[in-house]
């Protein structure tokens, strides 16, 4: 069987695929944040005890924080693709992903600062895996002040790409930036964590809002590259038909 | 649990309900925004075809 995978590379043909596909992942990420919230609050009370309530905050955190370096490499990922194979539509998603990228890294930050005034006792610190984090967000912003501030699109799409790409290399620090475990070579605040060290119920509450939040993260990109590819390809005969037709 | 005791959260209902909230909140002002900014687009290209028509 073979199929042509550059079928989809077009915007024409994307468009409406991407307009079909947005309502399931819409579903599917509302689904599953009802399902992990619901475990979250109801299914942890005998491990989060009166004192320990603060933890719920981590529900939102960590799944925020794996989106905002996950799709950090998603668009780095559209974005060589662009660059290799000069494909439109590649730039396009890579700058789609963009915004939902920064808003999740927002979040982490936000909900970080909360999770820190509660256990650590300080809203900030000049923690690695904080300042880490708080230069992605600074990361998302110029690749998208970069996009929006060259009128080339072709040029504006390679030169962001670029950013982005040289950008990735704060990925792997974020993610290794944890204390050492002797406390004299390093020290963070952030600890060393693993998944199956975890209790069950909080284990499957994460898993599950990490689900919710990536099947949103590709709703919202297929609702924005819909928007850009209408922007970009506006002058293309079957967007004036189209829009023609939506009168 | 009650009510109040849920809302509390032991104390910490602030901390949880300011990072549970603002999650909330951009996720909804996100999907909002891009769905208005697909009605501005297509209303644009609406307005640009008919002066095309005109002239």
């Amino acid at each position: 069987m073979s199929i042509n995978w550059f079928k989809y590379s077009s915007p024409q043909t994307f468009y409406p695929l991407a307009g079909k596909m947005t309502p399931w992942f819409n579903w599917i990420a509302g689904i599953l944040a009802v399902v992990g919230l619901y475990w979250g609050f109801f299914e942890t009370p005998h491990i989060l005890s009166e004192q320990k309530q603060y933890y719920r905050i981590l529900f939102v955190h960590v799944p925020a924080a794996w989106m905002s370096m996950w799709l950090y490499l998603m668009m780095v990922g559209w974005a060589v693709v662009g660059l290799i194979f000069n494909t439109r539509l590649s730039f396009m998603m890579a700058a789609s992903i963009a915004p939902s990228g920064a808003i999740f890294t927002f979040l982490t930050l936000w909900t970080g600062a909360f999770w820190g005034q509660t256990s650590w006792g300080t809203w900030w610190d000049w923690d690695p895996r904080m300042t880490s984090e708080l230069i992605l967000l600074f990361l998302y912003v110029g690749y998208m002040a970069l996009q929006s501030a060259i009128d080339d699109t072709r040029r504006a799409d390679r030169a962001s790409a670029l950013l982005a790409l040289v950008g990735a290399i704060c990925i792997p620090i974020i993610y290794w930036s944890v204390n050492c475990p002797d406390p004299n070579e390093c020290t963070a605040l952030h600890q060393q964590s693993s998944m199956s060290a975890v209790e069950p119920n909080i284990r499957i509450a994460w898993l599950i809002m990490v689900f919710s939040f990536w099947m949103y993260a590709f709703a919202i990109a297929f609702m924005r590259v819909r928007n850009v590819i209408l922007e970009r390809e506006r002058n293309a005969a079957w967007v004036t038909e189209l829009v023609g037709r939506k009168k | 649990m009650s009510l109040s005791e849920f809302i509390s959260m032991g104390g910490y209902g602030f901390y949880v309900w300011m990072s549970f909230g603002m999650t909330a909140l951009l996720i909804t002002a996100e999907v909002v925004y891009v769905k208005h900014q697909r009605k501005q687009i297509l209303r644009r290209l609406q307005r640009m075809a008919q002066l095309n028509a005109e002239v």
